[in-house]
């Protein structure tokens, strides 16, 4: 059984110039100790999609999905309060601005303290005992004592870790991770992103890894899920996706990125000229075509769903690689 | 935190000194203490006899220095109009204006955190329209107007409240409400726009992602940040209101301090009004600073600049 499954999620917000489909019919997985990897440039949805997964979307918005399930269990409709429990308990989110994401009034220890005395345990002393544990687990040094600090008093990656530990306080099963490492610099963001993997092997929990650090996705990744405007256009396990990219939008991220092994660290997503589609209104055809190198007339009408390999390999673009390289040839 | 008050603590001396030498040297440039003692009929004799008497003819850094110097051991000198100690009759006062800025400020605040609070939960909403309604009327409303409204609503048609005098803690309700609606609107709206701001903060959605209860979120973690500009603020209200109580203490013959000074300076009775107005600096200054420590306090990244 699935840590999570979710199928066809969808997001809707309401703006001024009408309704914006930022998320559209996403589905994807994530078994116990594996590791999805979603990427995608700015504004494909990413953040929406996590934000969906843990019921924290802003307020207009309106999510939608055929199966939102949570260890076999269908959250999608569950009530708020309800919603609360696993919110920071079996499942946990890592946030990608560790400098505010703290509160500057309360100390480092109490903040870890609060979440598990509010799902575990209201005892005091085993609250202080994990959170000790767990600042060691990420890397703080005399971790008993920054238990008084409050968060200007560490830099932002203490503050990350501490962002971490906190996500790990009472086990989650499944931890999400939006762009973890983005506001970081990047010898510290190459750690950060080490100790996650090397936690959730550790404690055999799911991850879900947002980054633009295809070095770190080619390094840690079970499974990549490639987004565009909202869609998945490309997914499967990171190898067949690394070495055979089938989508023009993967193969166009991917072109600047050295080989698995080789890449180097902080590399960002490559440049792939023009600009994302506005997503607001009807929307039909495959999103990517204005800036598709082999768009052909069919596209503006193309079913954009993705279509499986025998390998799990999915794709969405209808013109599949043969007749593409021919026309390139021609 | 030592260190911060200490450094505090000077700068309000400083101030202080500043404040009671402007009104000591302006107050006795503006009336002649002279003339105020000897009364109307006096010769031009008798008027200068006072002034040698009582040492008016000297430069007037000496008589502050002197006025000064005694000020700090708690003697005030006497009224010229009531031939009283001045720090008797202010110690006989005092009480009632504390306790009327007391409770006007504490009215102040369970008025207006509350709306404040529920206002930005659903801004725009009918309750932030309502709270908004009340924060424009109190700013609008002359306080004199709406003490003076009450006073004909609630004293004389209906006869719920004692109009006059500080004899019951009846009396103290309208004037109560009528100095503490003045700050209502301010503190209402730095609360509403400090817990909106905060409401849409990172710490609160991580908050949030920890799954704690709407109330913890709510309280612990918005609240406790949104109000510590919400508490200098009142600080500086209360003072404020300690300097209001002249008009509110006249209207309601509620008789604190700012009765007296009311009182002291149609008589300029010079005495009275310096140690008045050195009275109001200083809980000014030591509210300021107590409000500074308690920010420092509530907001930990203070005391380390
Ligand atoms: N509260 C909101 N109201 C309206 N539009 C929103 C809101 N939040 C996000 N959007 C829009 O939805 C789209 C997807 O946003 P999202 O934050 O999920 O992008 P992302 O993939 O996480 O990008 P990034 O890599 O920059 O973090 C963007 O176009 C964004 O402008
Ligand atoms: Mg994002």
């Amino acid at each position: 059984m699935s840590i999570l499954e979710v199928e066809n999620l969808t997001v809707d917000i309401p703006v001024a110039a009408g309704m914006l489909h930022p998320v559209r019919s996403i589905s994807f997985s994530v078994e116990k100790g594996e590791t999805l990897c979603i990427v995608g440039e700015s504004g494909c949805g990413k953040s929406l999609t996590s934000l969906a997964l843990m019921g924290l979307l802003p307020k207009a918005a309106i999510r939608r999905a055929d199966k939102l399930l949570f260890r076999g269990e269908e959250i999608g409709d569950l009530p708020e309060r309800k919603m609360a429990h696993l919110r920071g308990g079996a499942m946990s989110m890592i946030f990608q601005e560790p400098m505010t994401s703290l509160n500057p009034a309360y100390t480092i220890g109490d903040q870890l303290m609060e979440v598990f005395r509010r799902h575990v345990t209201r005892d005091k002393a085993a609250a202080r005992d994990r959170a000790i544990y767990l600042l060691e687990k990420v890397g703080i040094s005399s971790a008993a004592s920054r238990l008084g600090q409050y968060p200007h008093q560490l830099s932002g990656g203490l503050r990350q870790r501490v962002m971490i530990a906190m996500a790990l306080m009472c086990e989650p099963e499944l931890i999400i991770a939006d762009e973890p490492t983005t506001a970081l610099d990047v010898t510290i963001q190459a750690q950060i992103l080490h100790l996650l993997a090397e936690l959730q092997n550790e404690f055999d929990m799911g991850l879900i890894l947002i980054t633009h650090d295809l070095g770190v996705v080619a390094r840690i990744a079970d499974k990549v899920q490639v987004m565009y405007a909202g869609r998945t256009v490309e997914e499967g396990p990171a190898r067949a996706v690394f070495d055979s990219p089938q989508h023009p939008y993967t193969q166009g991220l991917l072109r600047c990125i050295p080989i698995p092994g080789k890449t180097k660290r902080g590399e960002r997503l490559g440049a792939v000229p023009g600009i994302v589609p506005n997503l607001v209104g009807d929307l039909s055809g495959c999103m990517f075509r204005n800036r598709c190198p082999h768009a052909a007339p069919v596209c503006a009408t193309a079913d954009d769903s993705l279509v499986t390999g025998p390998d799990g390999h999915a794709n969405a673009c209808i013109r599949p690689e043969p007749e593409r390289v021919a026309e390139a040839v021609a | 935190m030592l260190a911060y008050a200490i450094k505090r603590s000077f700068a309000a001396f400083l101030i202080l000194i500043v404040v009671s030498g402007l009104t000591f040297s302006l107050s006795h440039l503006s009336a002649d203490p002279a003339l105020t003692i000897a009364g109307e009929q006096a010769s031009d004799e008798d008027i200068q006899a006072i002034r040698e008497l009582y040492g008016f003819d000297r430069p007037i850094y000496i008589q502050y220095l002197e006025w000064a110097g005694r000020a700090m051991t708690g003697d005030f000198g006497e009224s010229y109009h009531y031939g009283e100690r001045v720090s008797t009759m202010i110690a006989g006062r005092i009480g009632t204006t504390m306790s009327l800025g007391v409770l006007a400020i504490l009215f102040a605040l369970i008025i207006s955190i509350p709306l404040g609070v529920v206002a930005a939960m659903r801004p725009n909403s009918l309750v932030d329209r309502f709270a908004l309604l009340v924060a424009v009327f109190g700013q609008a409303l002359p306080t004199f107007w709406f003490a003076l409204m009450m006073i004909i609503v609630l004293g004389v048609w209906w006869r719920w409240l004692p109009i006059s005098g500080n004899d019951s803690w009846a009396h103290f309700v309208m004037p109560t409400i009528a100095l503490g609606y003045y700050a209502t609107p301010a503190l209402m709206r730095l609360t509403r726009a400090g817990m909106i701001e905060v409401l849409g903060s990172d710490y609160i959605r991580t908050a949030r992602a920890k799954g704690l209860s709407p109330t913890v979120v709510l309280f612990k973690h918005a609240l406790r940040n949104a109000i510590i500009p919400v508490v200098a603020l009142a600080a500086v209200w209360f003072g404020f209101m300690l300097g209001g109580s002249i008009v509110i203490e006249t209207i309601f013959n509620l008789k604190g301090i700012g009765w007296l000074s009311y009182d002291a300076l149609l008589r300029s009775d010079l005495p009275v009004v310096q140690a008045i107005v050195l009275i109001f600096a200083s809980l000014y200054v030591v509210l300021t600073l107590a409000a500074d420590l308690v920010n420092a306090w509530l907001d930990p990244r203070i005391s380390v600049r």
